[in-house]
C-alpha cells in the first residue's frame, strides 16, 4: 500500500464512500423491485381444496389453484393401459405414468402448455390427451408431450388425499 | 426598434432571459438549415411526432374513465364506449392511433435503411430510433393489455411466458413480471402504470433523437452531405409547410380508419371478456408485432445445445436488436441506395421478405402454403396393427410445404441481409459516381453557376 505518498488515507475514504453509497442504493432499490414479485395475500390463496365424488369415470373438471386451470380426469381403463403400454423411448420428456399419479384412476395436472401458458383442450390431439391450439403441442393421457414445440410433460401440482374422494392441491 | 410591435418586444423580452424562441427557430424554424431535396419520404418523421402527441392526449383522456381492475376493467371500456360523451371516438383515435404510429414508423425506418440514414455520422441518431422502437412496442402491448379482453388475457399470457425460456432464473422472472402465479390483477395494474409512464418515456427520447439529428442536419435522397447554402433551404417555411401538408394526408387516411372501420385492425376475440380458463383457438398478435412472432415460431428445433423455445426467443429479440449494430456492419462508401444498385435490390427483397413474416406470423403455422390440406400418411390396417403394438414407428406424411416452413426461410433470409449481404456488399458492390454536390446535378455547371445563382439570391 501506498503509505509513503500519504494516498491511503484519502484511498480508503474513496472506496468507504463508495461502497456505502453503492449498498444504499441496493437496499433502495431492492424494495421498488421486490414489491413486483407475489404478495402475501396471493401467496396466501396457494392451496385448493376438491371434491372428487361426483366425477364419473371419463370425465374432467378444471379447477383454478393460483389462477391456473388444474385438471382433475378420471380416467378410464383404456387410457391408463394407453399411457403405461407407450415405452418411454418414444417420450421427449421421459416420464413412466405411475410417476404421474398418486392414485388411479387419478390424473391431476396443471393445464398450462408448457410451451407459452396457454390452456390445451381435452379429448384432442393426435395422442388422445390434450392439444394446444396456440402453437399445436400434443399431449397423451398421461398428459405427457408427445409432439410441438412444448419442451416438457404437463406439470404435476403438489396434492394430497386428504380423504378416498378429496384432494388438497398445493 | 421603437416601432417593434408588442408581441415581437414581449418576445424579444424573454428571449434575452430564456432563449427559448432561439432555441425553437434552430430547431424548426428559419434557422435551421434543411437539404433542399428532401422528398416525401421524409415526411415520415414529424407524421411520427403527431401521432405521439394524438395518443398522448387521448390516452390521458381515457385514463379518466379506465378502471385498471380484473372485474371492472372491460366494463369501464365498454362505458367509455356506449356512456361517455364522445368515449366510442377518443377510444378508437387511441386504438387505431397505435397502428397509425407503426405504420408511420416503420415507414421511417425504412427510409432510413434505403437511404442510408444510419451511417456515420448518424449512428447514435439511429440508435436512439431503435430504442425509441422497443419502448413503442412495449406500451403497444401493454395498452393492448388493459381492455381485458380474450386477446388481452392470453396475448399476455404468451408474451410474458417468453421469459420462461430464460435458463435456471426465467420462472422466477414471469413470477416477479406477472406478481402471483398467472397473469392477473397485480399483472393488469402494474402494466397501467406503465403503460402510462413509457409514452413520456418516449418523449424525452424523442427530445434526443432531435438533438442528434440537429448535429448534422437530415440526410437526404443523395445521401451525400450538404456543401454550403447552395445546398440547402430554411426549415421554416418550406418543410413546415410540407409536414403541414403530409399531415393533412394521413388525417384523411387516419381518419377513414377511425369513421368507417374503427376495428378493422383489430381481433374480435378482444370483445369477450378474458377468461383465464379458456384460451382461444387463435392467439395472433396485432398486425404490427406479426413478422417478429414469425420468427420467433419458426424456430421449432434445439440449436446445438439452446433449446428451440429459447432460441426462438432470442432471435425475435435478436431481429430488432441487429439494427443496433446496423451502422457497423455496413461499410460501404455509399449511402444512399440511388447509387448502389445491388443493395436497391436487396433492401426491396427485405421489405417484402418482412411482409411474407408477417403474412406467416398471422397463420397457423402447421397450415399448408399452397394446398388446403396436408396429405396425411398412408397406413394399411397392418401396419397400423403395428404400430398399435409398438412394433414399427409411425409412419411420416409426405412432405407438405407448411407455413412454418416459410417463416423459416423468411427467417433465415432476414439474418443474412443484415448479417451477410449488408457486410459483403458494403466491400464488394460497385457503386454509381456520386454528384459532387446537392445542387450540380440540378442546376449544372457546376459550383460556379451554384454559387452565382446564390449570390443572385441574395
Amino acid at each position: 500500500m501506498a503509505d509513503d505518498d500519504g494516498g491511503s488515507r484519502r484511498d480508503f475514504l474513496y472506496i468507504a464512500t463508495g461502497a456505502v453509497a453503492g449498498v444504499g442504493t441496493l437496499a433502495a432499490v431492492w424494495p421498488l423491485i421486490d414489491q413486483m414479485n407475489p404478495s402475501k395475500d396471493v401467496l396466501a390463496l396457494a392451496t385448493t381444496e376438491v371434491d372428487l365424488s361426483s366425477i364419473e369415470e371419463g370425465q374432467s373438471v378444471t379447477v383454478m389453484w393460483r389462477g391456473k386451470p388444474v385438471f382433475i380426469r378420471a380416467r378410464t381403463p383404456q387410457e391408463i393401459d394407453e399411457a403405461r403400454a407407450t415405452p418411454l423411448d418414444q417420450l421427449k420428456d421421459p416420464q413412466s405414468d405411475q410417476d404421474r399419479v398418486v392414485k388411479d384412476p387419478w390424473l391431476v395436472m396443471v393445464g398450462v402448455c408448457t410451451h407459452l401458458g396457454c390452456v390445451p383442450v381435452g379429448d384432442d390431439g393426435d395422442y388422445d390427451g390434450w392439444y394446444c391450439p396456440c402453437h399445436g403441442s400434443h399431449y397423451d393421457t398421461s398428459g405427457r408431450i408427445r409432439k410441438g414445440p412444448a419442451p416438457e410433460n404437463l406439470p404435476i401440482p403438489e396434492y394430497v388425499f386428504l380423504d378416498d374422494t378429496t384432494i388438497r392441491i398445493g | 426598434m421603437s416601432n417593434a410591435s408588442l408581441g415581437t418586444r414581449v418576445v424579444r423580452w424573454i428571449d434575452y432571459r430564456m432563449p427559448i424562441f432561439t432555441l425553437l427557430d434552430h430547431a424548426v424554424g428559419s434557422g435551421y438549415p434543411t437539404p433542399k431535396n428532401l422528398s416525401y419520404w421524409w415526411n415520415f418523421g414529424s407524421l411520427a411526432g403527431l401521432v405521439l402527441v394524438i395518443q398522448i392526449a387521448t390516452g390521458i383522456v381515457l385514463a379518466m374513465h379506465y378502471t385498471p381492475h380484473v372485474d371492472m376493467a372491460f366494463a369501464s371500456v365498454e362505458r367509455i364506449m356506449r356512456d361517455v360523451n364522445f368515449g366510442w371516438l377518443i377510444r378508437y383515435v387511441h386504438a387505431n392511433g397505435a397502428s397509425a404510429f407503426f405504420v408511420v414508423v416503420y415507414i421511417h425506418i425504412f427510409r432510413g435503411l434505403y437511404y442510408g440514414s444510419y451511417r456515420e455520422p448518424r449512428e447514435l441518431l439511429w440508435i436512439i430510433g431503435v430504442i425509441i422502437l422497443l419502448c413503442m412496442m412495449a406500451t403497444a402491448f401493454m395498452g393492448y393489455v388493459l381492455p381485458w379482453g380474450q386477446m388481452s388475457f392470453w396475448g399476455a399470457t404468451v408474451i410474458t411466458n417468453l421469459f420462461s425460456a430464460v435458463p435456471l432464473v426465467g420462472d422466477a422472472i414471469v413470477s416477479w413480471l406477472w406478481g402471483g402465479f398467472s397473469v392477473d390483477n397485480p399483472t393488469l395494474q402494474r402494466f397501467y402504470s406503465l403503460h402510462y409512464l413509457l409514452p413520456f418515456v418516449i418523449v424525452g427520447l424523442v427530445v434526443l433523437h432531435i438533438w442528434a439529428l440537429h448535429r448534422f442536419g437530415s440526410n437526404n435522397p443523395l445521401g451525400i452531405d450538404t456543401k454550403g447554402d447552395k445546398d440547402t433551404i430554411p426549415f421554416h417555411p418550406y418543410y413546415t409547410v410540407k409536414d403541414l401538408f403530409g399531415m393533412g394526408v394521413f388525417f384523411i387516411i387516419f381518419f377513414a380508419f377511425v369513421f368507417y372501420a374503427p376495428n378493422y385492425l383489430g381481433h374480435p376475440d378482444n370483445y369477450i371478456p378474458a377468461d383465464p380458463l379458456v384460451t382461444p383457438a387463435h392467439i395472433v398478435p396485432e398486425w404490427y408485432f406479426l413478422p417478429f412472432y414469425a420468427i420467433l415460431r419458426s424456430i421449432t428445433f434445439d440449436v446445438l445445445f439452446i433449446p428451440a423455445k429459447l432460441m426462438g426467443v432470442i432471435l425475435m429479440f435478436a431481429s430488432i436488436l441487429v439494427l443496433l449494430i446496423l451502422p457497423w456492419l455496413d461499410r460501404s462508401p455509399v449511402r444512399s441506395a440511388k447509387f448502389r444498385p445491388i443493395y436497391k435490390q436487396v433492401f426491396w427483397l427485405l421489405l417484402v421478405v418482412t411482409v411474407i413474416l408477417g403474412i406467416v406470423g398471422a397463420k397457423t403455422p402447421s397450415d399448408p402454403v399452397f394446398a388446403d390440406k396436408c396429405p396425411v400418411a398412408e397406413v394399411t390396417e397392418e401396419e397400423a396393427a403395428a404400430i398399435a403394438r409398438g412394433e414399427m414407428e409411425e409412419k411420416k406424411p409426405p412432405f407438405c410445404f407448411q407455413y412454418v416452413h416459410l417463416g423459416q426461410i423468411g427467417t433465415a433470409y432476414y439474418f443474412l441481409h443484415f448479417l451477410v449481404l449488408i457486410p459483403l456488399l458494403g466491400r464488394f458492390e460497385k457503386t454509381r459516381p456520386l454528384p459532387p454536390s446537392i445542387s450540380e446535378p440540378v442546376l449544372g455547371g457546376g459550383t460556379a453557376a451554384g454559387a452565382a445563382v446564390t449570390r443572385e439570391k441574395a
